[in-house]
């Protein structure tokens, strides 16, 4: 079966970057922020950004930002959003290029998206769900501006979001999702509220993710799927429970998942790859000590470096 | 982005497609520009969402579109219509793609304009058809919620739904969490029908049984009856269980332990407790669970030593918020004006109980109190030196002094601190549990890991609620317990570690409750060379292959531990053990300094010894963001960086030693065996740790 095909990996990431016209690019050319974020930190963790134009990937993101809101949109002539803001933001760290910020402007954005009850509107048109308060949280703390917001009515909203199976949901009530959890552990691990956690109980919901194949899945009774090994990876690790899997059979299923001819990884082995999944096979991997690979932050997304240089920098 | 093959079989028309999407999305955006709202721009719209609902300025466009359109429009006529486009668009996109985000939040946005009375007949059709093709679409039942609050849909109508749901598919997780969702909220409002939570759990207990045994693979059930264990288990009210004094006991304060052997107490009296004369002592509360608002209004201790008023209780945790399983206070005793022949009573009164609070919200319902004496021996007119010059501690065994005189004792005979809840408010719990018991042992035979765990999980519970009074009370169920965890080691090897940590967490338990294996397990430290360590009271639980250290209710009198040998990753339940001031945790798992943070909790801890660890070996730090850190706020950066400027070090290279090392007063370090261990990392050691005598073996200071 062999190991991890880096190079190929590499050169698929590139040259995605370039492919804008086809149909499968053009159906998600509204998210091509996130796609940059994913696309970006994967080099990074592959240790192959050197051969990236820095000032050009900063350049476009800064023409997607709105002029009067301050907000982030997924591509040119699109609408802010905080989903976008958020990978803006990532990017710009990973890149060492947030002093072309108007930090207070984008950070006054975030903030004016939160809620009475603590929760965060994804943008004006107010749809509220927890990815949003991760997003808000995340993009406010790499910025040093955490203090904009009510960090307590925050955490609240999301401990409202608590199951009784110890995960968490999109809204109070809503069913625990892998997605969700991570979103939700990853905003009370940056506001040092961890404590909120049953991490017993939801770390035994979390194992109980890896299915017979090795993959993680979502939610009960669901296919394994790639991108679970980062949601469902990070937050074991941010509760300290990650040695509940079986790490050796999930570093195969992401392997498995790989296209070895052409680079790229997909949800799972034999299906079509795209950018995503690369990012979040990649990542697992990281997460999992894999040899070769820069270690990932579990909480912030980004290499571990580049986290450290924010909050440690004299 | 998921599921689509990846030899994909499908024809090469994508230059047409491709040209079509992107003919549309340039005009989304010019009319989005340009604030066009006409029939044909919408159409345009339209046919876009069709094709791909992600789109979500699209929809922002429709949002913006309508606004204008019908800004001052009152005609209903005119309102219905625009509004039927709206809902149809929706009804298309979820066509293409049922978990559109952007799509049901449109719909939830124009219904919630208000502009025309809702439809309820059309919501709920659109609700049925998409549940009823997928069940676990989390979208349908957030909306569905939704439109039950909107149109006040009482929650027990909405509870016949999911048993509509279990019914027709036992393996849906949805419907078995919206149902818990439902029954947790109708049984805290104490609505009609659902006062009872007894009969509410005892008829769930059957419907889940019948999940469970017409399909034991399906996961689904066996986490509602995990929910349902909580529920029949759950000690609401916050107890205390255990303390340090213990209650009844007799604590000697000596001046020095320069005494040949280990004689430092009558050898009648197993109440008594020697400590060495310090200036003050500990009061230790352990609660059943984490509390809240221990302070000197809530908590009376009366004592000729200190008035109450001046006493600060800590919370013993690792985070800041305020609430702890276990609480300490430190009694300050003058050295002079003490007659050795005087016993001193205190008394420790949990008075105000009621303003004692879990995170849940329940109060303690019973007043606590407990009461010990002082007393003091070897009274001297000089001071004796307290940093005398110190031997290296050496972890070896030695013989028990006098088994007799072991502290552990004590732990048992302090009897309920409390008085016994009446067994009738527990005897409906305790039948269900025994009930299930029976009925999960019959069905054990099979190969069934969740029959397994179940029994496991239900014969922990039991054991745990089996009142404590009888002090000689032995566990029962933890051979039966520690039997199934090396069943289901077996039967599901990729948690093998998830097994073995709880299976610790049982061992150590049975260790400690029970008075001769716990006796079997203690010693008394003879080295008169090292006066500060000399007759301390010892455990030695090495060699257990323990992963985990459980409950340390029985053993808040340990002064020595030695853990080494064993598989440890984290040292979680330390930070209780307020008189430890030796630790052996050699030949471990740690693998990070952060995982030591308890204990920076222990003000008396001395000797540590983390030899032979995986300090260093481990690019990712799984408990990076359960200590204080500068990444979740909880610590200033500045801080780190204080007193602290060498060349070639910089912070951010050693920020969890520098946090944990300047929280501790070691005199003697043994790291060797370590990953991070080098000629930088000793200097940096030795200034972090002013008091540091030894490290490795060696004299430093």
């Amino acid at each position: 079966m062999g190991g991890l095909e880096e190079e190929k990996h590499a050169r698929y990431i590139v040259s995605v970057e370039k492919k804008k016209d086809d149909f499968e690019a053009l159906v998600i050319e509204h998210l091509r922020m996130n796609g940059a974020y994913w696309g970006l930190t994967t080099l990074d963790l592959l240790n192959k950004i050197g051969a990236i134009d820095v000032d050009a990937v900063v350049s476009w993101v800064m023409e997607c930002q709105d002029k009067d809101c301050g907000g982030f949109a997924g591509n040119l002539g699109h609408d802010p959003h905080l989903l976008y803001t958020i990978s803006a933001v990532q990017i710009l760290a990973l890149l060492d290029r947030l002093d072309v910020l108007d930090i207070e402007k984008v950070s006054d954005y975030v903030a004016g998206l939160q809620n009475e009850d603590g929760s965060f509107s994804g943008d004006m048109w107010g749809e509220i769900d927890t990815r949003f308060s991760y997003c808000a949280i995340c993009c406010l703390s790499l910025l040093g501006r955490l203090s904009k917001i009510n960090v307590e009515k925050a955490v609240n909203f999301i401990v409202s979001c608590k199951n009784l199976d110890g995960g968490f949901g999109s809204i109070p009530g809503g069913e625990s999702h892998a997605g969700q959890i991570f979103c939700c552990v990853g905003a009370l691990a940056i506001t040092g509220s961890l404590h909120h956690v049953d991490r017993d109980l939801l770390g035994w919901w979390l194992c109980e993710r890896q299915c017979k194949d090795g993959g993680l899945n979502g939610r009960p009774e669901k296919l394994a799927d790639v991108c679970y090994s980062w949601w469902v990876l990070s937050s074991l690790i941010m509760i300290d429970r990650v040695h509940w899997i079986d790490k050796e059979k999930l570093t195969r299923f992401i392997l498995n998942c790989q296209d070895k001819d052409n680079g790229g990884i997909s949800d799972r082995p034999d299906n079509a790859v795209d950018v995503f999944h690369t990012y979040f096979g990649v990542a697992g991997l990281s997460l999992m000590e894999y040899p070769g690979l820069k270690t990932i932050d579990p909480a912030y997304a980004l290499p571990v470096d580049v986290v450290n240089r924010i909050f440690f920098r004299k | 982005m998921h599921g689509r093959p990846r030899k994909d079989p499908r024809p090469k028309d994508d230059a047409a497609k491709a040209a079509h999407l992107r003919e549309l999305q340039a005009q989304l955006l010019h009319n989005h520009r340009n604030r066009t709202y006409t029939k044909e721009a919408l159409a345009s719209c339209s046919k876009l969402l069709e094709i791909n609902p992600e789109v979500y300025t699209a929809w922002n466009y429709r949002k913006l579109s309508l606004q204008h359109n019908l800004d001052g429009v009152d005609d209903p006529d005119a309102l219905k219509s625009a509004i039927e486009d709206e809902l149809r668009v929706v009804e298309i996109a979820l066509r293409t793609n049922p978990k559109s985000y952007a799509a049901w939040y449109h719909r939830k946005w124009v219904l919630g304009r208000r502009l025309m009375p809702v439809e309820f007949e059309r919501e709920f059709r659109l609700l049925d058809l998409l549940l009823n093709a997928d069940q676990r679409n989390f979208h349908g039942w957030n909306y569905r919620r939704f439109v039950a609050k909107l149109k006040n849909v009482p929650e027990e109508e909405e509870l016949k739904f999911t048993k509509k749901m279990i019914d027709t598919n036992f393996s849906n997780y949805s419907a078995w969490h919206n149902r818990s969702a439902l029954l947790s909220h109708l049984l805290t409002k104490k609505s009609q029908g659902f006062d009872s939570k007894k009969n509410t759990l005892t008829e769930e207990y059957e419907l889940v049984h019948d999940a469970l045994f017409t399909d034991q693979s399906d996961q689904s059930g066996w986490f509602y009856h995990l929910w349902l264990l909580d529920q029949t288990v759950c000690l609401d009210d916050p107890q205390l269980i255990s303390s340090w004094p213990t209650h009844k006991s007799d604590l000697i304060l000596s001046e020095s332990n320069k005494i040949d052997g280990c004689q430092l107490f009558p050898s009648s009296n197993s109440r008594s407790f020697s400590l060495l004369h310090t200036g003050t002592f500990p009061i230790i509360l352990y609660f059943n669970k984490a509390v809240k608002n221990i302070d000197s209004s809530t908590v009376i201790v009366s004592s000729v030593f200190v008035t109450n008023e001046d006493l600060n209780w800590r919370p013993l945790s690792t985070n800041n918020s305020g609430e702890a399983c276990c609480w300490v206070t430190f009694l300050t005793v003058p050295e002079e004006n003490c007659s050795s022949s005087t016993s001193y009573p205190v008394e420790v009164c949990l008075d105000r109980y009621k303003d004692i609070v879990s995170s849940d919200v329940s109060d303690c319902k019973n007043p606590s109190k407990f009461t010990f004496t002082v007393a003091f021996r070897g009274h001297s007119l000089e001071q004796t030196s307290k940093e005398s010059v110190e031997e290296n501690v050496v972890w070896k065994y030695v013989d028990i002094c006098n088994p007799q005189e072991s502290p552990c004792l004590m732990s048992f005979d302090q009897l309920s601190i409390n008085e016994d809840h009446a067994e009738e408010g527990f005897k409906w719990n305790l039948q269900t549990l025994s009930n299930e018991i029976e009925l999960f042992r019959e069905f054990n035979d099979e190969d069934s890991k969740f029959v397994k765990l179940t029994l496991a999980r239900l014969l922990v519970a039991h054991d745990l609620m089996v009142p404590n009074g009888s002090h000689n009370h032995i566990k029962t169920h933890s051979g039966e317990v520690l039997t199934l965890y090396d069943d289901l080691m077996k039967l599901d090897p990729s948690h093998k570690r998830y097994y073995e940590d709880e299976q610790s967490v049982v061992l150590m338990d049975q260790l400690t409750s029970d008075k001769d294996s716990l006796t079997k397990h203690c010693w008394q430290f003879d080295e008169p060379t090292s006066s500060s360590f000399h007759c301390q009271y010892c455990l030695w639980l090495n060699e257990l292959s323990l992963t985990r250290i459980g409950s340390v209710k029985n053993i808040l009198w340990v002064q020595m531990l030695d853990l080494s040998h064993n598989k440890l990753r984290s040292v979680e339940g330390l930070e209780a053990l307020q008189l430890l001031a030796c630790l052996n945790l050699s030949n471990n798992q740690i693998s990070s300094f952060t995982a030591l943070e308890p204990l920076k909790l222990l003000s008396s801890l001395r000797v540590l010894d983390v030899s032979f660890n995986m300090i260093g070996a481990h690019a990712i730090d799984t408990t990076r963001y359960l200590c204080s850190s500068p990444l979740s706020h909880t610590l200033d950066a500045k801080q780190l960086n204080v007193g602290y400027e060498k060349e070639n070090t910089e912070v951010r290279d050693h920020w969890e030693v520098t946090s944990l090392f300047r929280a501790l007063r070691l005199t003697q370090l043994d790291i060797k065996g370590n990953a991070v261990l080098n000629e930088k990392f000793s200097v940096l050691a030795i200034e972090l740790l002013p008091s540091l005598k030894w490290l490795d073996g060696k004299r430093v200071r």
